[in-house]
């Protein structure tokens, strides 16, 4: 995990569900540029051409409620984004997210502070971020010390295949 | 000291990690009893193998159930059963369940895989029903499910536990899906984050083994973690005509302190809706009746076992559903298409109109078996609204319970289904 990142905010709503952030007619797709190519499409169709890696989402309470499609998550990924600050995550995706290596933080207030096209920089170690265009300051909460351990190993197939080897 | 104060699924989870208690907060690791992928989880395979996975850790203790694409509408779809129906050739897991089986929280149900005191995870959000037999059962991602089959266990935060406790008599035309959807609407989708929901009191004495799991299935609605309800008499009587095997009822202890407390009184509860776009956007159907509908759907895992088939069948018994309204149902499993066909209510439902679809998840998620075109209006007795769910983004989708799905089916319209119960 890099240990800061800065990116464009893209910021959403309270409640938005893995419907909108990979839409169900997709996921017999298992292509990763495939998959890529659809997400976020039900919230705002053309967010896959706005959005660069290392951009940041930003959004409210429940972010990825509903299926527990990790397709969600991994499309998020595939795009390469920098960190998902929310004010609170729904369980899976926020398991999904950590499975994969990716960075979701929460912290409250965050969609408020923030508007489209703002430059946020986050830094992982102390889970402080700066708004460049208000120059305002934001503390996430830390992560679990198994979630740490889980992101730094790349994700959690490579620490199982680590701690238990092939077979 | 040994904790006196353990709630039932504590004891499920400590008995499942190897350990004496168990406490809120705890991060413990669990021996999992059935662990099951659905056919939209090809990645669960993959993560498999990408964790250095040769042989699954007890293949007994895995199902595959081949529940989302039935049958197959795509190659695509067709080209990623196909793969994991040779997995589990390969793996020698006995338990595959293909397409035309239903929709997999039926299916384990249905199958007797699903009993008290188990732990139960699934690739699938709706794995809150369980809770229904007073299993701890809870949805993952696919990766989550390979490290089950590559390991056994699983990691798991012990959660908070919040009691619902159900009172007063249940109206005419009002059902679980009424009493649910109320409750999420009074307590908003993100309510019960990482929590277990527990529903007890004298309204669930009453209540069928099919109403308790509707309750229980849609906690997933308030972000519940998992849902829970003490197995009595009604749970047992059903279990034992399914279930073929010793297991252990957990009981909480009386001191056991909950996370919330909260009552509702179902007497003064009407038939409810959810409205578009968001589950938690509730109100008494009253407020919609007289909006067109394109479509009535009637299926899924939340609204699609015999019980819902008969009370559609009792209201749409000798009519024909609207001209300008199309009318789908899909029994939520082989075994309840079966009983719904001994009974007499397809052979009804197919006279009024209905499309028969095979029983799987179909267009509940937007895969195939009745999508929805732009603009379209559709009411259904499944657990989500989201934009594009059912199909195109553009469409609305109201939820609602079987009953007022099928008295909308037959006037083309949203209508309150307590006044067509009292006609027959």
């Amino acid at each position: 995990m890099k240990e800061t990142v800065k990116g464009r905010a893209f910021v959403f709503g309270h409640n938005l569900d893995t419907d909108q952030i990979y839409p169900g007619r997709y996921l017999e797709l298992t292509d990763a540029e495939d998959v890529g190519q659809h997400v976020m499409e039900s919230a705002d169709p053309e967010f896959v051409q706005k959005f660069k890696a290392g951009d940041i989402i930003v959004a409210g309470r429940n972010f990825g409620c509903g299926s527990s499609r990790e397709q969600a998550p991994y499309a998020l990924k595939v795009k390469q984004v920098g960190a998902i600050l929310a004010e609170s995550f729904a369980r899976i995706f926020y398991r999904n997210a950590i499975n994969l290596g990716l960075p979701v933080l929460i912290c409250p207030d965050i969609s408020q502070q923030v508007t489209g096209g703002d430059v946020l920089t986050v830094d992982f170690a102390s889970g402080q971020g700066v708004n460049a265009r208000t120059g305002r300051m934001f503390q996430t909460e830390p992560l679990s010390e198994y979630a740490i351990k889980i992101i730094e190993s790349g994700g959690i197939a490579p620490l199982i295949k680590k701690e238990y080897g092939s077979g | 000291m040994v904790n006196q104060n353990q709630h039932a699924v504590e004891k499920i989870l400590a008995r499942a990690a190897g350990k004496p208690t168990v406490s809120v907060g705890e991060i413990v690791e669990c021996r999992v009893d059935l662990a099951e992928v659905n056919d939209l989880y090809l990645q669960t395979i993959r993560s498999f193998y990408d964790m250095g996975g040769k042989q699954v850790y007890d293949p007994d203790r895995i199902t595959f159930i081949l529940d989302h694409y039935a049958p197959a509408a795509t190659i695509q779809q067709a080209e990623n059963q196909k793969q994991m129906r040779q997995f589990c050739l390969d793996q020698g897991i006995k338990l595959l369940f293909d397409i035309g089986s239903g929709v997999c929280h039926q299916v384990m149900v249905d199958e007797g895989l699903v009993y008290p005191g188990m732990v139960l995870v699934a690739t699938d959000s709706h794995t809150t029903t369980h809770g229904a037999f007073g299993a701890f059962g809870t949805g993952v991602g696919a990766t989550d499910l390979a490290v089950i089959m590559r390991t056994g266990k699983l990691w798991f935060r012990v959660p908070e536990v919040v009691r619902i406790e159900l009172s007063g008599t249940i109206p005419r035309g009002v059902y679980a899906k009424d009493i649910i959807l109320f409750i999420i609407g009074n307590l908003g989708a993100d309510y019960a984050i990482y929590k277990v929901v527990e529903f007890c009191g004298p309204v669930l004495k009453g209540l069928s083994v099919s109403e308790r799991m509707v309750l229980c299935n849609m906690t997933t609605e308030m972000g519940a973690k998992a849902s829970y309800i003490q197995p009595d008499e009604t749970t047992f009587e059903f279990l034992r005509q399914k279930v073929n095997r010793d297991y252990q009822v957990f009981e909480s202890d009386p001191n056991y302190h909950y996370s919330a407390e909260l009552s509702y009184d179902v007497s003064q509860i009407e038939p409810q809706l959810s409205a578009p776009h968001s589950v938690d956007n509730v109100a008494p159907i009253s407020r919609f009746e007289g909006l067109s509908l394109d479509q009535a759907y009637l299926g899924s895992c939340t609204g699609g076992r015999t019980e819902d088939l008969g009370v559609a069948a009792r209201i749409l018994e000798g009519k024909k559903v609207h001209a300008q309204t199309r009318f789908v149902v899909v029994p939520a499993s082989r075994n309840v298409y079966l009983e719904s066909l001994k009974l007499g209510y397809i052979d009804t439902l197919v006279r009024a109109g209905a499309t028969l679809v095979t029983p799987g998840c179909a267009a509940c998620l937007g895969t195939h078996g009745g999508i929805l075109a732009s603009g379209e209006v559709c009411i259904s007795s499944t657990n989500r609204n989201f934009p594009g769910r059912m199909g195109h983004s553009g469409a609305k989708i109201y939820l609602a319970s079987p009953a007022a799905v099928a008295a909308s089916a037959l006037e083309g319209k949203i209508v309150n289904p307590a006044g067509y119960l009292e006609m027959n």
